[in-house]
């Protein structure tokens, strides 16, 4: 993993300004396609209050849900397994693959399957695993990861997608055309689908009233696999279940016009029984879930459906890339997420934001993120995980504004040099002055101003 | 203690105490009253805009007659026996992989949805769980009385009905991942065309 | 109507003259304003930066200057948010919670207290409002981008009330500027990226001047265009709803 933190990570992706605009508007782009989706619907602040209560009442009550979905899921013929952490998960789906002597698996998307490094722990174990989304199937062959949770290979562009096409899949060299590339693609997955035995892909939403789980897709790639493979392995967060099957029609309303500006993904596929003689099996993974549901400050974090809206509004995703954020689930909702899998390795995430709200505000389950942005930081200041300057500047600073004496002093000291205020020192070591200017200090501060203004007050300060 | 025990145990003691499930009637008020007047058309507006095409027809013949010219040729898997006997219906064998040349998949919906372009197919009406997806291109055949508004209504409809594998189905497979260039025909059907019927 | 003027610090040092146009508007508008000479800062720069804790001094006085007024008002949405959300003291939690809740940006004092519908201002100049995030989206000074809901905004109609203003649309109607607080300085290069790009917005649709509530956008704006070397100029509302 990085050691850089997401400041200097973002400060590299900054060096080429282009990528950065293209970057920006990119995301931007279905940033609008969102708002004038979800426009049309005059109910759509009702449908996020309805999906966020459902999605309450679903984390008071999980570990009833939970056994009424193993019970009804059981009853149609799934196998459910339980997996406390990302390496009991990883070793689950490993003995699966064993146990039906499988060494070749087609995967669809699971930002679960990236937290717990599943890939790499398959290919240490000679399991070959082929991502089967378009966008995970181009990080794959570049050896990265996805960037964002919905667009996964957004930070490229398709010249460099034609140079992985033509150095792996034989294309002609220079050609960047999306339909011809993901021509190649389907031709080259299509092999995939037809020869592996085995079929991984996430779980969007699990019923438990019914037993059943959704998966959705545009590219149908889920369902290719699923559907010619033999045994189909669902890995799944705990916190994805919701109670009845009418609330699908509350959360399929929500998903995709917050992801992508789509009414709906072109497949939802609920998934009851397996096909006759096959196999599907659920893994329920916790890896830190029941930790965050016990903070009360951040447990609501736990009602997030994936929709990738918060990252495609935050200013500062688009201008950072997703890769940035050092983790499986970049953007503002990972970097609430993040923390309570690891405090120290992602404590600064929660300070890679400015809190402009507009994550909370396109959220479709309501989730307070910048509110919980806010709260990271100081259980994370608390905790220690503060740089030792940061900590006595802010020392500093706070003995300077509690006491007028020292504030006005300071102030007078000249308003150019004050210590208080981050960027005034107008030198090339701070930061501020890279790129911006100081502003232009006034003959006296407003206090001084008022004073000398208005009959009857007095001097400020000492 | 097993991993399901401990889970289950930590989870029991993190959960806030119980709030209970809003009630969707207020919800469900609200959309239908955002309802347009005409579903039929509505539905017919979105799936085109989502890259799929509709026709609005009269009878069985008159599909036939619309598959004889769109789709001449290439091997065509029909499951909807009322469009005998100019398009034999289908004897499946065991090895699904066989359907992999398939150009044309003809099939069945339960009912369409107008807000989204989506029809509903569960696993009888698709023969095989893969056909729908494995096919080049997609016919799905659906009364045009059985257009509801909303997801809502489609869950209403659903109801509690058993099924093994079931699909909302909203236009041909797309992807966007290049450069948020939408191309139709990911992995599944490069084009769906619905036929509404009556 | 006692009304305590609230000056944040950076304001107090760098901006009188925003100052100075809150105070001389209120006046104008027959309030009778006093700056209470001991205040300093409502406490943000350290609880946004994880320092909360740290911020009790900065309660005590804030609650010890505006105690004894009708309403607190400030040329700030940032800093009135922090009031509002944050300004707490264990000893007397209802005092506290009084004070924030009479604290008032002054965009919202105007239209929601005085319901001021008139101004006898004149700025006959090209201009382009900046959303602060914080007064937008926190306080709610105008409608959401990202809300299924009517439109307003309270800077925008006491704006509509200047003569003579021309006041351009943007392309981005509220997006943040990248100030964000230590954020300007931690993360340097996101930051004067999302600066840049909003003065772009302003500059791509002719402004002559850019305004907003919150002098700390505007001030890390301020110092982009002056990098640039642009003749656009930033003035807070205050400036310009008090120009004649």
């Amino acid at each position: 993993m990085e050691s850089k933190d997401h400041a200097a990570l973002a400060e590299v992706f900054n060096k080429d300004e282009d990528r950065v605009s293209w970057h920006d508007e990119t995301l931007w782009w279905i940033r609008q396609k969102r708002d004038k989706n979800v426009h049309q619907l005059p109910e759509w602040e009702l449908l996020r209050e309805t999906a966020s209560q459902i999605k309450f009442n679903v984390l008071s009550n999980l570990s009833t849900y939970l056994e009424q979905f193993e019970k009804n899921a059981t009853c149609n013929g799934i196998k459910i397994h339980w997996a406390a952490d990302a390496k009991e998960h990883n070793d689950i789906v490993l003995g699966l693959l064993k146990e039906h002597q499988i060494n070749r698996m087609v995967k669809s998307k699971s930002m679960l399957t990236e937290e717990c490094g599943l890939n790499d722990y398959l290919a240490s174990h000679g399991i070959d695993v082929i991502d089967s989304d378009l966008g995970e199937r181009i990080v794959q062959l570049a050896g990265e990861h996805p960037s964002h949770i919905v667009l996964p290979c957004i930070h490229k562009k398709k010249g460099e997608i034609g140079d992985l096409f033509h150095k792996y899949l034989g294309t002609p060299s220079n050609v960047d055309d999306p339909q011809f590339l993901t021509e190649t693609a389907r031709q080259h997955l299509r092999e995939i689908f037809l020869t592996r035995r085995a079929a991984l892909t996430g779980v969007n939403f699990a019923i438990a009233e019914t037993g059943e789980f959704v998966v959705c897709t545009n590219e149908g790639n889920a369902d290719m696999g699923t559907n010619l493979a033999e045994v189909h392995i669902a890995s799944m967060g705990i916190e994805k279940l919701i109670p009845k099957r009418e609330h699908l029609g509350v959360f399929l309303r929500l998903l995709t016009r917050s992801a992508t500006g789509q009414p709906i993904t072109t497949y939802s596929s609920h998934y009851s029984k397996p096909r006759d003689g096959k196999q599907i099996h659920i893994v329920l993974v916790d890896n830190g879930r029941s930790v965050q549901l016990g903070r009360e400050d951040f447990r609501n974090s736990l009602k997030c459906i994936r929709c990738g809206a918060c990252m495609n509004t935050c200013p500062v995703y688009r201008r950072s890339g997703g890769h940035s954020y050092h983790t499986a689930v970049a953007g503002p909702i990972g970097s609430i997420l993040a923390p309570n899998l690891d405090m120290r390795k992602y404590a600064d995430l929660p300070f890679a934001s400015t809190l402009c709200g507009s994550c909370s505000n396109v959220c479709p389950v309501k989730i307070d993120i910048h509110q919980q942005l806010y709260k990271w930081r100081q259980v994370l200041v608390k905790a220690g995980y503060a740089p030792t300057v940061k900590k006595i500047a802010m020392q500093l600073m706070a003995a300077t504004l509690a006491s007028p004496t020292l504030y006005h002093a300071a102030g007078k000291m000249g308003r150019a040099t004050i210590k208080f205020a981050p960027f005034a020192v107008n030198n090339k070591l701070n930061p501020w002055y890279k790129q911006r200017d100081m502003p232009a200090p006034p003959k006296e501060s407003f206090g001084e101003w008022y004073a000398r203004n208005r009959a009857g007050s007095q001097e400020p300060g000492v | 203690m097993s991993s399901r025990e401990k889970i289950l145990a930590a989870v029991a003691r993190n959960q806030p105490e119980a709030v209970a499930l809003p009630d969707l009637n207020a919800l469900k008020d609200a959309a239908q009253l955002a309802e347009p007047a005409d579903l039929l058309e509505k539905y017919i507006t979105v799936l085109t805009g989502i890259g799929g095409t509709a026709y609005q027809v009269g009878s069985y013949e008159d599909i036939t007659g619309i598959l004889n010219v769109q789709f001449p040729e290439g091997r065509i898997v029909n499951t909807v026996t009322e469009l005998h006997p100019h398009h034999q219906s289908h004897v499946f064998e065991d090895d699904i992989h066989s359907l992999e040349n398939v150009e044309l998949a003809i099939i069945k919906a339960h009912f369409a949805v107008a807000e989204n372009g989506a029809v509903w197919v569960t696993e009888e009406l698709m023969g095989k769980r893969v056909l729908p997806f494995i096919c080049q291109h997609l016919v799905v055949i659906v009364p045009a009385n059985q257009v509801v508004a909303t997801m809502h209504k489609a869950y209403e409809q659903i109801s509690n009905r058993s099924y093994g594998y079931g699909a909302f189905i909203a236009g041909p497979s797309k992807t966007a991942d290049i450069e948020q260039s939408l191309v139709l025909g990911a992995h599944g059907p490069r084009s769906m065309n619905v036929f509404l019927l009556g | 109507m006692r009304v305590g003027l609230f000056i944040p610090c950076y304001v107090d040092q760098f901006y009188p003259g925003a100052a100075i146009a809150t105070l001389q508007l209120l006046e104008k508008l027959g309030v009778e304003a006093v700056y209470p000479k001991n205040q300093t800062c409502c406490g943000q720069p350290m609880a946004n930066s994880g320092f909360e804790h740290l911020t009790g001094g900065c309660n005590r006085l804030f609650i010890d200057n505006f105690a004894n007024f009708d309403y607190i008002v400030a040329p700030s949405g940032s800093c009135v948010l922090h009031i509002r959300e944050h300004l707490h003291d264990d000893k007397q939690t209802q005092l506290a919670n009084n004070i924030s809740q009479k604290t008032y940006e002054l965009t919202s004092f105007l239209t929601d207290v005085l319901k001021v519908e008139h101004l006898p201002s004149r700025f006959p100049y090209r201009v382009g409002m900046h959303q602060s995030c914080h007064g937008q989206r926190g306080l709610h000074l105008s409608s959401m981008t990202e809300l299924v809901a009517p439109a307003f905004s309270k800077p925008g109609s006491l704006l509509k009330m200047v003569k003579d203003i021309d006041l351009i649309e943007l392309d981005r109607k509220d997006e943040c500027c990248g100030f964000g607080g230590t954020f300007c300085v931690t993360e340097e290069a996101v930051s004067a990226k999302m600066g840049k790009d909003r003065v772009a917005d302003h500059l791509h649709h002719g402004a002559e001047y850019i305004t907003g509530v919150d002098m700390s956008c505007l001030m890390h704006m301020e110092g982009i265009l002056k990098r640039q070397g642009s003749k656009v100029k930033v003035l807070h509302i205050a400036e310009i709803l008090n120009a004649e």
